[in-house]
C-alpha cells in the first residue's frame, strides 16, 4: 500500500468537502483504491474493486446480503490484508467503526476513550478525551460504564474512538442499524458534520434511503464486484428514473440491480 | 501493552463475582482434591470371638510359647475391633451391620496347635453390602492370618531343626520332667570306628559295622542340609525391597503437590481464555489489531497476565498450607517460583489457545474447564489401574498438556520428590512457546 496519498489533505478540507459537494472539485483524493481482490478458497468475495474518495466526501457502499461491503471495509481498515490491489493510506490512517461498539462495557466512557487514545499513541490523551466527548456530546455520560448506555450512545463511543487519531477518512459499517429513529437522526447529523469538517467518510449501509440522503457517491456492490459509482440521483436516472420509471431510490436501486442480474 | 493490562486488570476489580469465583472455586477445588488424596477410606469394623479360655491362650507349639492375642493388635491398626461375647453373638454383629466381618476363634484351637496333629480352624463370616470395605477387610485379615501362618510356620520349623540337629550332634531332652541323653550320630560313628579299628578286617562284624559307618556318616552329611531345607520350605521366595531413585513421597504431600497444579490449572487457564474470548466478544478485537497491537502481542500480554494472577494465588496458597496445615520445608522456597512460573505459563498459553476458539466468555471458559478437568485426570492414573497400551496413550495426552509436568515440577519443588527439577520445567517452557504458536496460527482466522 503507497503512502503516496499521506498529503492528499493537506489543502484546505473545509474547501474540499464544500467543493466536493457541488461536484467542482479537483483536489487530490483522501482515498485511492485500486483494483482489490479478496478470495475465501474458491469464493471470491471481492473483484477488482477501484475507486476514489474526495475530501469530505461521504460514500455510501449499497448492496444486498453478501455483496462484499463488510469485507471490502475490513480491507480497507486493514483488518484483513486483500489477495491482490492497493489502498492508498495506511491503516493507521484511517479511522474504523465496526458494526457492533467495540469498547469495552466494564470501562467508562472517558475510560475507553483515555485507552484507545493511548493506544493510538496519541500526543495529549487527555486532552483528545475531553475534545472527543465534547464533539460527540458525551461529556455528561463521560464516567458512566459503555455497558449501562443506550445504543445510540454506545455507538457515539464507538464512532468517538474512531476519530480519536482524527483520520482524514473514516470507514463505518452499518453505522446505524441498531439505532432507533431519533438516534439515527443524531448520528447522521454527527457524521454529516464530520463531512463538512473534511473527513472523508465510507459508510457501508442496508438503508437505501440513507444512502439516497446523506451519500454524495454510492457505490453498488453485488457478488463482490463493483456496479455503479456516482451520485444518488444518478443512479435513479439509470433505471429510467421518469414518471414511468420507478417512483422511489429503493426502487431504483432494486432495478438497477435486477437489470445486472442480481 | 501497558494499557491493554491495566485496561484488563480494572476489567477485573469491576468484576468482583468473577474473580472470586476464579480464585475461590479452583482453591476449593485443589483443598478437596488434597484431602480425598491424603485421607484414608472410613475403617471397617471387624467383630473378634475369642471361644480360648484366657488362661490357656499361652499355650505351647513345638516347645515354644505362643500367645494367641499378640496378632490382634496389628489387625486392629487396619480395622475396628469389636469383641463379640459368643460365636452367636459375633454373626449378629454382622446380621445387623455392626460389622463388616466376623472372625471366630474356636475353643480348641489352642489344643490342636499345641498338639501338631491336627489342623485348627479360624471361622470367617462377611457382610458383602459394601464391596470396597470387604475387600479392605478380606484382605486385612488374609494378612493378618498368613502372618499368623507363617508366625506358627517358623515355630515349628525351629524345633524340628533343634530335633534334627540333636539327632546329629547329641544333648539332652527332657522328657516327663527328666533329662534324658542322646547319644548323636556323630558319637555314634565315632564309636562304630573305634570299634572297627579293633577288629580285623576280614571279620563278619567288622563288614556288617563298615556299612554302619557309611550310614551314619550318610545321614550326618544329609541331615547337615535338612536347616537349609526346612527354612526354604517354610519361605520358598525371600523378598528385598529397593527403592530406586531416592526418596518416596509420601501420599499427603503428593496430595499438596496435586491440590497445587488443580488450583493453578484451573485459574490460569480458565483466566487467560476468558481474557482473549472478551476482545471478541467486546467486539474490540479487529480494533486493536489493525495497527494498536499485534496479534503475538495481544497473547503475550494476556497469557502473561493470567500467568502472573495464577503464580501468585498458587503461591499464597502455598503459603498458607504451610502456615496453617502442613510443615512444609522452606528451605525449598527457591524451588517453587520456577515450578510455580513455568507451570502458570504454560498453563496461561494453554488456555489464549482455547480462548482463540470461542466468540464469548461463557464459551471459553466452559471449553477451557471441559478440557482441563479430564487432562487433570488422566494425569493422576497409575500405571498399574489401566492396560500398557491405554497407558502409553494417556502419557501421551499428559505430555501434550502441561498438567503432568506441572504436578512433576511442583512435586520436586515442594516435596523434594525423586527426578530431575529441569526436565518439567523444560517441558513446561516447550508447552509454553508452542501453545501460543498454535494460538498465533489460529488468531489468522480471526477478524
Amino acid at each position: 500500500m503507497a503512502d503516496a496519498a499521506h498529503d492528499a489533505t493537506a489543502s484546505s478540507p473545509g474547501t474540499d468537502a464544500a467543493a466536493s459537494r457541488s461536484g467542482t472539485r479537483k483536489a487530490k483524493p483522501a482515498l485511492r483504491v485500486e483494483g482489490l481482490v479478496k478470495r475465501y478458497g474458491e469464493r471470491v468475495a471481492v473483484r477488482g474493486v477501484s475507486f476514489e474518495a474526495a475530501p469530505g466526501e461521504l460514500v455510501a457502499l449499497i448492496g444486498p446480503n453478501g455483496a462484499g461491503k463488510t469485507t471490502m471495509l475490513s480491507i480497507l481498515a486493514g483488518i484483513q490484508p486483500p489477495d491482490a490491489g492497493s489502498v492508498s493510506r495506511q491503516p493507521r490512517e484511517i479511522g474504523w467503526v465496526p458494526q457492533q461498539p467495540a469498547v469495552y462495557s466494564k470501562l467508562s466512557v472517558a475510560e475507553n476513550l483515555r485507552l484507545f487514545a493511548r493506544l493510538e499513541k496519541v500526543p495529549d490523551a487527555d486532552a483528545t478525551v475531553a475534545q472527543m466527548l465534547a464533539q460527540t456530546g458525551l461529556e455528561e455520560r463521560a464516567g458512566d460504564e459503555v455497558g449501562r448506555l443506550s445504543g445510540g450512545n454506545q455507538q457515539r463511543v464507538n464512532i468517538a474512538v474512531g476519530l480519536l487519531a482524527a483520520p482524514p477518512v473514516l470507514l463505518l459499517d452499518e453505522p446505524s442499524s441498531s439505532l432507533d429513529p431519533r438516534q439515527r437522526e443524531r448520528l447522521w447529523q454527527f457524521i454529516s458534520a464530520l463531512a463538512a469538517g473534511g473527513t472523508t467518510v465510507v459508510y457501508s449501509t442496508h438503508n437505501v434511503q440513507e444512502a439516497e440522503r446523506y451519500a454524495d457517491r454510492v457505490l453498488v456492490l453485488a457478488d463482490g464486484e463493483l456496479l455503479f459509482s456516482g451520485s444518488p440521483a444518478a443512479l435513479a436516472a439509470a433505471v429510467g428514473g421518469d414518471a414511468a420509471g420507478p417512483q422511489d431510490f429503493e426502487s431504483a436501486f432494486v432495478r438497477f440491480l435486477h437489470e445486472h442480474g442480481h | 501493552m501497558r494499557w491493554l493490562l491495566l485496561k484488563d486488570l480494572q476489567i477485573l476489580r469491576r468484576s468482583p463475582l468473577l474473580v472470586a469465583l476464579l480464585v475461590i472455586y479452583p482453591v476449593v477445588l485443589a483443598l478437596l482434591i488434597g484431602s480425598a488424596l491424603s485421607s484414608s477410606p472410613g475403617q471397617p469394623t471387624l467383630a473378634i470371638y475369642n471361644g480360648v479360655p484366657k488362661q490357656d491362650r499361652t499355650f505351647d507349639v513345638a516347645g515354644s510359647s505362643v500367645n494367641a492375642d499378640e496378632f490382634l493388635p496389628e489387625l486392629s491398626r487396619a480395622v475396628d475391633v469389636i469383641d463379640a461375647d459368643s460365636r452367636e453373638d459375633a454373626l449378629r454383629m454382622v446380621r445387623d451391620g455392626e460389622a463388616m466381618a466376623a472372625v471366630i476363634l474356636p475353643p480348641d484351637i489352642a489344643d490342636r496347635l499345641a498338639s501338631g496333629r491336627s489342623q485348627p480352624t479360624v471361622e470367617v463370616a462377611y457382610n458383602t453390602e459394601d464391596p470396597v470395605k470387604q475387600q479392605a477387610i478380606e484382605s486385612q485379615l488374609k494378612a493378618r492370618l498368613s502372618d499368623a501362618n507363617r508366625a506358627l510356620s517358623r515355630k515349628y520349623e525351629e524345633t524340628t531343626v533343634r530335633y534334627i540337629e540333636m539327632l546329629r550332634d547329641g544333648g539332652s531332652i527332657s522328657i516327663l520332667g527328666n533329662d534324658v541323653s542322646i547319644l548323636g550320630l556323630k558319637t555314634s560313628q565315632r564309636l562304630i570306628e573305634g570299634v572297627m579299628a579293633t577288629l580285623p578286617r576280614d571279620s563278619p562284624s567288622y563288614t556288617a559295622l563298615a556299612q554302619v559307618d557309611r550310614f551314619a556318616r550318610l545321614a550326618i552329611q544329609n541331615l547337615g542340609l535338612s536347616t537349609e531345607v526346612l527354612r526354604s520350605v517354610g519361605e520358598p521366595i525371600a523378598v528385598r525391597q529397593t527403592l530406586i531413585g531416592g526418596r518416596r513421597t509420601p501420599l499427603d504431600r503428593y496430595a499438596i503437590a496435586v491440590a497445587l497444579t488443580v488450583s493453578l490449572m484451573f485459574l490460569t487457564v480458565l483466566l487467560a481464555s476468558g481474557l482473549l474470548a472478551l476482545e471478541r466478544e467486546e467486539h474490540a478485537f479487529s480494533r486493536l489489531v489493525r495497527g494498536l497491537v499485534s496479534r503475538l502481542g495481544l497473547l503475550v500480554a494476556k497469557s502473561g497476565l493470567a500467568a502472573l494472577c495464577g503464580a501468585v494465588v498458587t503461591l499464597l496458597l502455598l503459603t498458607a498450607l504451610d502456615l496453617f496445615w502442613v510443615d512444609l520445608d522452606a528451605g525449598r522456597a527457591p524451588w517453587w517460583l520456577p515450578a510455580l512460573a513455568l507451570g502458570a505459563l504454560a498453563f496461561a498459553a494453554l488456555g489464549v489457545a482455547i480462548g482463540t476458539l470461542a466468540r464469548e466468555v461463557r464459551s471459553a471458559s466452559l471449553l477451557a474447564f471441559t478440557l482441563s478437568l479430564p487432562v487433570a485426570f488422566l494425569a493422576l492414573v497409575p500405571s498399574s489401574a489401566v492396560s500398557g497400551w491405554a497407558y502409553d496413550v494417556i502419557r501421551v495426552v499428559c505430555a501434550i498438556f502441561p498438567f503432568k509436568a506441572t504436578l512433576t515440577a511442583l512435586d520436586v519443588a515442594v516435596n523434594d520428590a525423586p527426578g530431575s527439577f529441569a526436565t518439567p520445567l523444560l517441558h513446561l517452557a516447550a508447552l509454553a512457546v508452542g501453545y501460543v504458536v498454535v494460538a498465533r496460527l489460529a488468531l489468522r482466522r480471526f477478524a
